[in-house]
């Protein structure tokens, strides 16, 4: 298979421009008569589902949600990147675009980077027409803050809840175009299947296209058939393979991997994210991560104790971080990347403190943690407070007190969070961090145009494998899901539909649907057939287990080996052992649970075999074998500037690679230092 | 520590009853919802039905979770939603009750799950800014007032969990409409349609069967995210400005 990134021809700052306006188009009268099918209602899916409703073609709109506020995208919490350069500090659209290459290790492509980078500028007008209340300086207009791997101040935000307004804004634009009548929305509806129709092309050559889903209504248990002119899939990223990850529970792959069952292609996906500042695990009853915003790095120094004797007593609970003079702490970050110090980009952090806590100098009873000290943020803020106050020669109890207040300001719901979870007080004892699995920049294969392999199935935002690279900037997420959504899929979908305005309403009875949903039926009578031992949850645990040894934040060849064994083993104990309660006809969340592990096994395996022919580091994939001399990341353009793409067909067949070549007109590739 | 758990099922077997349940090893460290499933588990691995609960992104901001513990919606701890409540205000040998949130308007669906998508026909209703996409002018063409825009945030940072319908003696939505309709009307983009909005999602609300508000304010006291009933003074001002007031009526 070829695969085709249909880049248009141009320069790189005109091709968006001029393909959108050259492009063909999709009549109102005939996109009354379009049906499109939306999964998922996160930044990507909602903002997508209200602008194609806005346009006038027919939208259904699927969540497994009770309600489409729901999504993960609610809870991000640091800010969203747009190149306003409102901060005259020499931002650009070509500077946004040149950081998104870099920061994600030049594996992105070129032109879908640089048209990101533009539309992000209409994003920011768009939310705030909406009403999205995003923070202001004392003059009235957008204030900005800084966030990892860039060095302008480009970073809009809501306090600590930038995705909850944002994602609010287009939920509140979804409902509108639902109570209109443009949107029919389905909640507590999952998408089990994908539906491939075979038609005739304008040559008369036969053409699988995506035509319809099966989903299963979460309340009955029933399965449904929808079909429509085409699909689109905004259905977010599978880091909850690992079991334990900053996602929602609920955040699955099985939605894009059901279209990877029916051909689609899975891009990259060892590139994962694994996101530096995250409270650290504390016991085997966890279920999930919480994160501490990259915000925090704007203020917070990152250290371990420099001798070994000191991180065993505070270990065991003999010392605290406080008894630790300063003379014996080691700022490994601003140690060994002065340039970027605290701020530099999440797999460099990341990877840091993970060699911090291998040599022995971790700071919790399990060994992993280091060490998030606001101590100077105080004194600093608190000095500068007094003198704003007119305070003479404050004692330092008085400075650090001021201090403390000024962070509060700042950072008040995030340190509240902290003491919640662990019960210590962060303005007193500094936070203890470890970094945890939180997005992932692969995803299935699209081209320019968010088309995948398959004609007329659309994939959009994390769910899609196209802007982020190796590894994502922070505030980048919400750039992406909102550009896809708002400003490129409504326009590029019209590429596939405006041939598609003789197509009557498709059947959905026809035997291709038929086919589909008897197939959910045979999955789902499986997993409640097996009738075994053991939860799901314990399968799930065992499976993040393994692949976050071997496939987490380093890897080596013969550890991918070991959990390709470790897997399989697993899947064969899984289809014997797993006990699922209940039956179909209900409202059984045990079962939609496996078939989201099912679902995750698998593509547990395709994440194995990419990482283990991805022989060099980049971004979020640090293979051990490939490591310079100081133990950064060793990339290797000439065998692996390219896009893996992988088909998967089933457990007993091995999957297949297909490549798409990058090519870099506009960068030059670098080895990218932050020191 | 140990612990009793009277948990509320309903659906399946069960035809709406307080079910009791003992918990040996619960660990102060655990989350209220961990706890709940490690139950789940060993009900689990016992073959027996596992409690539903809503839950999903477990940090507060979601909405997802939705239970009353001990007669308080999301429990104890003040500005905390069920998911960010720890097991460490517990003691052991300790009862916990747990019901789902009751009003008429959130029928139960199983055990602790409700239905709450009447809130979603309340923001259809009107709770918006009609805009369409590529509509927008610059964002700082219109500057708004610091504060102005931080008060409009405190309004918006409500999650929809219901929790203000399920404290209230009336079942009244009341601080979930009024948060809305205050933090859209505080912003110079959303005042144009105010008054018809206001109409609009006063309306849908009477009609799902939410109760009237009698100011006893326990919505403010359970609010996991602390909203002030101020907004519900506010919307009553906008509404009768709105009805009395002006040509617009829905």
């Amino acid at each position: 298979m070829k695969l085709d990134g249909k880049v248009p021809p141009g320069s790189l700052g005109e091709k968006w421009t001029k393909y959108r306006s050259t492009m063909p188009l999709v009549a109102p009268n005939n996109k009354r008569r379009i049906d499109i099918i939306m999964v998922g209602t996160g930044l990507a899916g909602a903002s997508a589902a209200a602008t194609l409703g806005e346009l006038g073609y027919n939208v259904k709109c699927f969540t497994f949600h009770d309600s489409p506020r729901r999504a993960h995208s609610i809870a991000a919490q640091g800010g969203i990147n747009a190149a306003k350069n409102y901060q005259n500090d020499g931002d650009s659209v070509y500077r946004l675009f040149y950081d998104t290459i870099k920061g994600g290790d030049y594996r992105s492509r070129e032109s879908n980077v640089h048209r990101l980078a533009e539309a992000s500028r209409n994003i920011i007008d768009q939310a705030v027409a909406q009403g999205v209340p995003l923070a202001r300086e004392y003059g009235g207009l957008l204030a900005n803050r800084s966030f990892g791997g860039v060095q302008v101040s480009r970073t809009f935000y809501a306090r600590g809840q930038t995705g909850q307004q944002l994602l609010l804004g287009a939920y509140q634009a979804l409902s509108r175009q639902i109570s209109l009548g443009n949107v029919e929305m389905y909640n507590r509806h999952e998408m089990l299947d994908l539906v491939l129709v075979e038609e005739k092309d304008s040559n008369g050559k036969p053409v699988k296209k995506a035509r319809g889903i099966i989903a299963r209504n979460l309340l009955t248990g029933e399965l449904e058939r929808h079909a429509a002119h085409c699909v689109v899939l905004g259905t977010g990223g599978y880091a909850n393979l690992f079991y334990l990850s900053t996602n929602a529970m609920n955040c699955n792959v099985s939605a894009a991997w059901r279209t990877v069952r029916r051909g689609a292609l899975m891009a990259n996906p060892c590139f994962t994210q694994i996101h530096p500042t995250c409270i650290p695990v504390s016991g085997d009853y966890q279920s999930k991560l919480t994160l501490m915003s990259e915000s925090l790095r704007n203020d917070g120094r990152v250290w371990v104790p420099k001798k070994e004797e000191d991180a065993k007593a505070i270990r065991e609970g003999k010392k605290t971080a406080l008894d630790i003079p300063e003379e014996d702490r080691d700022y490994y970050l601003e140690r060994r990347y002065p340039a970027f110090g605290n701020l530099v980009p999440r797999d460099v952090a990341s990877r840091a403190a993970k060699t911090a806590c291998d040599q022995g100098l971790g700071v919790a009873p399990t060994g992993l943690a280091v060490y998030l000290d606001f101590e100077a943020a105080f004194e600093r803020y608190g000095k500068s407070k007094a003198h704003a106050t007119g305070l003479h020669n404050p004692s330092m109890e008085t400075i650090i007190d001021l201090g403390r207040k000024v962070v509060e300001e700042k950072y008040g719901n995030l340190f509240e969070m902290y003491e919640k979870i662990t019960g210590e007080n962060p303005y007193i004892m500094p936070m203890k961090i470890y970094p945890a699995v939180h997005y992932t920049m692969g995803g299935i294969w699209v081209d320019y145009n968010l088309e995948t392999n398959i004609p007329g199935l659309f994939v959009t935002g994390e769910a899609n494998f196209s802007d982020h690279g190796a590894n994502r900037l922070g505030a980048s997420a919400l750039m992406q899901g909102l550009a896809d959504g708002y400003f490129v899929l409504p326009y590029t979908i019209g590429d596939f539909l405006s041939r598609e305005i003789r197509t009557p309403k498709i059947d959905p009875k026809q035997p291709a649907f038929e086919q589909a949903e008897n197939d959910v039926r045979d999955r789902i009578n499986k997993l409640l057939n097996i009738k075994g031992d053991h939860s799901v949850e314990s399968f799930h645990r065992r499976l993040g287990k393994i692949m976050w040894e071997y496939c987490g934040m380093s890897r080596n060849e013969q550890g991918l080996l070991t959990a390709r064994q470790l897997l399989r083993e697993l899947k064969d104990e899984f289809y014997r052992n797993v006990f699922v309660p209940g039956t179909n006809e209900e409202y059984n969340p045990e079962l939609e649970k496996a078939l989201r592990v099912a679902d995750f096994m698998e593509l547990g395996e395709v994440m194995i075999l990419d990482a283990l022919n991805r022989e060099e580091s980049c971004g979020g994939h640090f293979r051990e074998e490939y490591q310079t001399e100081d133990g950064e990341a060793l990339r290797r353009d000439d065998e692996f500037a390219y896009v893996a793409a992988w088909e998967y067909n089933g457990w007993d067949e091995e999957p297949k690679l297909h490549k798409e070549h990058l090519v870099f007109e506009n960068v030059e590739l670098k080895t990218r230092s932050y020191k | 520590m140990k612990l009793t758990l009277k948990i509320w099922r309903q659906g399946g077997k069960y035809k709406g009853e307080f079910v009791s349940y003992v918990l040996d090893k619960v660990s102060e460290h655990m989350s209220f919802l961990e706890m709940l499933d490690v139950l789940n588990e060993e009900l689990v691995e016992k073959k027996e039905t596992p409690v539903s609960f809503e839950h999903d992104c477990r940090e507060g901001i979601c909405g997802s979770c939705d239970m009353v513990i001990n007669g308080q919606p999301h429990g104890p701890m003040r500005g905390t939603t069920t998911c960010q409540l720890h097991m460490r205000h517990y003691n052991d040998g300790d009862t916990i009750v747990i019901e789902p949130f009751r009003a008429k308007a959130f029928p139960v669906i199983r055990d602790l799950v409700v239905d709450r998508s009447s809130f979603d026909r309340i923001i259809q209703a009107g709770g918006f800014i009609s805009v369409d996409t590529g509509q927008a002018q610059d964002a700082n063409n219109t500057p708004i007032e610091k504060t102005t825009a931080s008060e409009a945030f405190d309004a918006a940072t409500c999650i929809g969990c219901g929790a203000c319908v399920a404290a209230c003696p009336n079942a009244s939505a009341m601080l979930f409409t009024s948060a809305k309709v205050a933090h859209l009307s505080m912003m110079p983009q959303g005042k144009v349609e105010a008054k018809r909005r206001v109409q609009a999602m006063v309306k849908q609300m009477d009609e799902e069967g939410f109760g009237m508000c009698s100011n006893v304010t326990a919505c403010e006291a359970e609010c996991p995210k602390e909203i002030s009933v101020e907004n519900i003074a506010k919307m009553n001002r906008e509404y009768i400005s709105a009805v009395f007031g002006s040509e617009t009526s829905v």
